[in-house]
């Protein structure tokens, strides 16, 4: 027991995450009780609209909870600064990148900020880390290409990488896969699945790909109606959580094969 | 990769220097080379070409180089900080703030009476007004801007401030005087000449120290090149960047507006033929090289606008526009691309 509480990266004790205005409290999903260890691939899933955004912003302290505790790395997320944070946490957001006219490497550089001195300036470890991601990322090839000039998948390599150069006990993933066809969906996934065994990372992420999250993750996180699910897919997929995800009128899950079929 | 901009930066500070001395030695009185650079140390025969290079040339080349710089890089601030490439130094209101400054001063003279008045319109009353107008718009926009999360919303409010303070010089130019109206209107020209050393000092401790605070934000500015999300993420104190990037561009080009009045286009044009030009949107090498182009275009327009060997002297403000605009033009239509 004691071996295995020192690695529980990220933990949540009856969390409850919302949104609070002076009127009223809009409560999105609450008794969320979840425990992230050390180099495990955590995938995050759900239907639309039931919450995973918010949840990822509340871990990721963009937006307060309502009730409950987070404790990052034993202590409570509420206690770092955003530099502390910027040392334990590094994200990977849907959001478009304001400017492509960094080369790859330039990009890359700049997950390095927390730990440079005032104008940025790169020590030799800095750039033996920055080439350390790149090297695990496969990006070798496109070290000097600017990122305009890259797909949208070479891009999201490019962004994990710059995530890898933060060198972050954690990273977290806001729907890593989407826009991309369905090779490059399971060879992001399966590079994060090697990343996490490799550099002993903890690394969340929220999919839409669940079919590929069951065959790639430790454990997962399934948000449905009834609550928030945390276990192993196998488990899941035993417990029949799968069922429960999507209204059944269209679409079931098939045990055997563990995906989702049509309904004829 | 550094040996790469290294020859760029050379030639570039070579170009700066040739255009600083074509500039000195261009004017209504013609004087020869050796004798520029005598007056330029003080050792010529003629006391007339002395004076003209060393209280009327000399400071009028370096406020060149102070008003081309400074808007090329408050323009660079302002574009990486608002993500768009349409903005310019005077986004937050500045310069409108100053144009009311000034109007209140130049046109509400009537208002105050004769006499009051003819003391009010000396030259540092305008640039006193102009820094003050300056000052106060941007301390309004700071203030709501510290009670807006989006920094869009920080855009919106400086274009809105701009209207108010347009208006009123509307409503105060009504009730003006042809006179006065032309004095207005020669002030929004635009002037590089007429500074006296001493205001050029004043003007360069402030310029400094909008510097400073700039050299300050480059890491800042890096990081707001992934967008505003990532930089929190990156352990970014937004607000703390986001105040020192609006008092540096303030500063820059609210005292560059006081001295040499509102100077379009240069503050936009600058970091898009920088961009274009050297390849990239990192910071680190686009600040010393939007600096060293602002000053270079600047001298061009300058000696451009003093008409050489003629007595006439066209207004700065046309200059950079009619030169600057066709070669933006033609830059984005030769790449193809807008790079940003």
């Amino acid at each position: 027991m004691t071996e295995q509480t020192q690695h529980i990266i990220l933990e949540t004790h009856n969390l409850s995450i919302g949104y609070q205005s002076k009127k009223a409290t809009a409560v999105i999903a609450s008794d969320i009780n979840i425990e992230l260890y050390q180099g495990e691939l955590i995938g995050l899933v759900g239907a639309n609209g039931i919450g995973k955004s918010t949840l990822l912003r509340t871990l990721t302290s963009i937006q307060p909870a309502l009730s409950g505790t987070i404790s990052l790395s034993k202590k409570p997320l509420n206690d770092y600064t955003s530099i502390e944070l910027a040392k334990i946490m590094s994200l990977v957001l849907t959001e478009q990148l304001m400017s492509k006219n960094l080369s790859v490497f330039e990009l890359i550089a700049l997950g390095r900020q927390p730990y440079t001195n005032w104008v940025g300036n790169l020590s030799d470890q800095d750039i033996s880390v920055v080439n350390q991601s790149i090297a695990q990322t496969n990006l070798s090839d496109l070290k000097h290409r600017k990122c305009f000039e890259l797909s949208d998948g070479q891009l999201q390599k490019v962004m994990i990488a710059r995530a890898l150069a933060q060198d972050t006990n954690l990273i977290i993933l806001d729907e890593p896969t989407t826009h991309l066809d369905m090779y490059h969906k399971a060879y992001i996934l399966k590079l994060l699945q090697k990343l996490a065994k490799d550099t002993n990372k903890t690394i969340l992420f929220s999919s839409h790909e669940i079919d590929l999250a069951i065959q790639l993750c430790d454990t997962m996180i399934v948000m449905t109606n009834d609550g928030v699910i945390y276990d192993s897919p196998c488990n899941l997929i035993e417990r029949g959580v799968f069922e429960t995800l999507f209204p059944d009128d269209l679409i079931g899950f098939d045990e055997k094969t563990g995906s989702f079929r049509v309904k004829k | 990769m550094k040996t790469k901009y290294t020859y760029s930066f050379i030639g570039l500070s070579i170009a700066l220097l040739l255009c600083f001395f074509v500039n000195i030695s261009l004017g209504s009185v013609s004087i020869p080379i050796k004798d520029v650079f005598n007056s330029i140390l003080g050792t010529s025969d003629n006391e007339n070409w002395q004076y003209i290079i060393q209280d009327y040339r000399l400071p009028k080349a370096l406020t060149a180089i102070l008003v081309g710089s400074g808007l090329g890089i408050s323009g660079l601030l302002m574009q990486t900080f608002f993500r768009n490439p349409l903005a310019g130094p005077f986004v937050l209101g500045i310069s409108s703030g100053a144009s009311l400054g000034v109007a209140l001063v130049i046109l509400g003279s009537g208002l105050f009476g004769g006499a009051f008045a003819t003391v009010l319109i000396s030259k540092w009353s305008i640039v006193i007004a102009a820094i003050s107008g300056s000052f106060l718009v941007l301390l309004a926009v700071l203030i709501v801007s510290a009670r807006v999360r989006d920094t869009m919303a920080i855009l919106i409010i400086g274009l809105m401030f701009g209207s108010i303070t347009a208006a009123v010089v509307s409503v105060l130019s009504y009730f003006s005087s042809a006179e006065q109206l032309q004095q207005y209107i020669f002030w929004g020209f635009g002037s590089l000449g007429n500074l006296s050393w001493n205001e050029l000092f004043v003007f360069f401790g402030i310029y400094l120290l909008g510097m400073l605070l700039t050299i300050f934000s480059i890491k800042a500015l890096n990081t707001f090149l992934l967008g505003e999300n990532y930089a929190k993420s990156l352990g970014l104190n937004i607000k703390q960047s986001r105040l020192v990037i609006i008092l540096a561009t303030s500063l820059l080009a609210g005292t560059i507006t006081a001295f040499a009045g509102p100077i379009a286009f240069i503050g936009l044009a600058i970091p898009h033929m920088t961009r274009q030009l050297f390849h990239t949107s990192n910071h680190k090498i686009l600040l010393p090289a939007v600096f060293l182009f602002g000053a270079i275009v600047m001298l061009i327009c300058d000696s451009i606008a003093q008409l050489p060997t003629s007595d006439y002297t066209l207004p700065i403000n046309a200059i950079t526009s009619l030169i600057g605009a066709p070669v933006v033009v033609w830059l984005l239509v030769r790449k193809r691309k807008m790079i940003f």
